[in-house]
């Protein structure tokens, strides 16, 4: 989600106004934001947003103050690296929005060795544009692997690739070896891969 | 029957205790801070320890249904060695995560001036984090020790309501009841304390502020044991309505007062009880 559209998705939510105070305390003193990133989670609640479900308030709060607090780069890392699992989703989330650049990528690849699907899917989002061809791969077979649908994955399509392909049909060998099947999401993007390299 | 352990060290038990706990009705845990057995020699063990408790253990708990939360404190027994005295400086961003219930185990393990100081500037975190205390008593020279955690509790100006003070037997108990703080007992497969002796001290003394746990951990210890409490209790004549108060609504109320405990996604209580509405929390 876009910055306004964060916004636009918490009017309902009855304690907004801690939210606007905790963002004018981080623009003038940024030291305040470890201890009002934590809070907000519970300040603004854990209940999912009425248009956009796989959103919190609390979630959309964290990001709204990354946003909001100047010099970020430093504080981004270390938020994330002292955080909990609901802040660091909403630092791998807010990423593709902060002008970070790439300092954001050791988090990301962090965040996909971890065995938190949350966390693997938080890290294919948008900001995974910055991660090598090879890391993302393995970020979409480790979805595949875990039952992370892949229509969480930012621009699938677009970067899904004959190594991709490889890899994915040596998995669906060894689980039909297993008796298993592949998820459909994953049986699909092979095919329109494969699709596309007849073309 | 559902069951709230409130103490249980879960990161020493396998995904087949899980799988037991849910199965015989225990729904949501606390895991306590505590010793792990190995001594830790520096304070980045530590971080990770607490990272682990927020983060990978409630992941794995709720892959079979159990809502897990903690409580984070640097253990008196650790408190002893100057390589981990540093881990107080950590607390403070810990103390305010969504998932910290309490400060704790906190207490006494040999009653060392080094213990006296970490007992005393954790229950002044509590109190600066708005947090309840989970206090562990030692077990040797018990009744000495708890009377002395006691003395530490009133002069730090803590509320007693909002400190458990646990590992109590018959000898112990009588001394923290009228102290206003909550009684922890934990049932263990043998010595100490066991399902038919916790049945006959909530027989003399009542189920108000009583909390059973199993503090199971990598030690000999049995996490079904809090179940098996309530069925002692059942066969001894109390109602489900008793068993329900000390093993779930008991628990949920002590730790609902950090404004943190978060049962939102678990099953609606069947509408016999009311309690449930303490369940989220304030704040
Ligand atoms: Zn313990």
């Amino acid at each position: 989600m876009r910055a306004d559209e964060l916004r636009g998705a918490l009017p309902g939510v009855p304690e907004k106004e801690w939210l606007s105070d905790a963002e004018a305390r981080v623009r003038t003193d940024p030291d305040q934001l470890p201890a009002l990133f934590a809070r907000a989670g519970r300040k603004l609640g854990r209940q999912p947003l009425a248009d956009r479900p796989d959103w919190t308030p609390g979630l959309a709060g964290r990001v709204l103050l990354l946003l909001a607090v100047p010099h970020k780069d430093d504080r981004v890392l270390d938020l994330y690296w002292h955080g909990d699992t609901g802040e660091r989703l909403a630092v791998l989330h807010a990423l593709a929005l902060l002008p970070i650049g790439d300092a954001g990528v050791p988090l990301v690849e962090d965040a996909l060795r971890t065995n938190d699907t949350r966390l693997v899917a938080a890290a294919l989002g948008p900001y995974a544009r910055h991660l090598s061809p090879a890391t993302w791969r393995q970020g979409v077979v480790k979805c595949v692997f875990m039952g992370v649908p892949l229509s969480r994955v930012d621009r699938l399509d677009e970067r899904a690739d004959a190594e991709l392909a490889a890899m994915l049909t040596g998995l669906a060998q060894e689980r039909a070896a297993a008796g298993r099947r592949m998820p459909a999401d994953a049986t699909a993007l092979l095919n329109r891969i494969q699709q596309k390299q007849e073309d | 029957m559902r069951v709230f352990d409130p103490h249980i060290h879960m990161t020493s038990r396998t995904t087949d205790d899980y799988r037991r706990m849910a199965d015989a009705g225990v729904r949501a845990v606390v895991e306590p801070a505590f010793w792990l057995g190995q001594p830790r020699t520096n304070p980045g063990s530590f971080a990770d320890y607490f990272d682990s408790l927020l983060g990978w253990e409630p992941y794995r708990a709720s892959q079979f249904g159990v809502r897990h939360h903690a409580t984070i404190a640097l253990n008196p027994k650790e408190a002893n060695d100057p390589r981990c005295r540093p881990v107080l400086d950590l607390l403070p961003r810990y103390l305010d995560k969504d998932g910290v219930v309490a400060v704790g185990e906190v207490g006494y393990d040999s009653m060392t001036p080094a213990e006296d100081e970490a007992f005393g500037t954790q229950l002044a975190l509590a109190r600066e984090f708005e947090l309840p205390a989970l206090v562990h008593t030692p077990h040797r020279d018990k009744a000495a020790g708890t009377r002395r955690t006691l003395d530490v509790i009133a002069e730090s100006g803590i509320d007693p309501g909002r400190v458990a003070v646990d590992h109590l037997n018959e000898v112990t108990v009588g001394l923290v009841r009228d102290t206003g703080c909550w009684l922890g007992f934990s049932i263990y497969p043998e010595t100490k304390m066991s399902p038919p002796r916790m049945v006959e001290i909530l027989q003399r003394y009542g189920t108000e502020r009583v909390l059973v746990n199993s503090a199971a951990d990598w030690g000999h210890s049995d996490p079904l044991l809090t179940v098996a409490t309530g069925e002692a209790m059942l066969a001894a004549g109390f109602t489900a309505d008793d068993v329900d108060l000390v093993l779930w609504r008991n628990p949920v109320a002590f730790y609902a007062q950090s404004g943190r405990l978060d049962l939102s996604d678990l099953p609606a209580p069947e509408p016999s009880y009311a309690g449930s509405s303490l369940a989220r929390g304030g704040s």
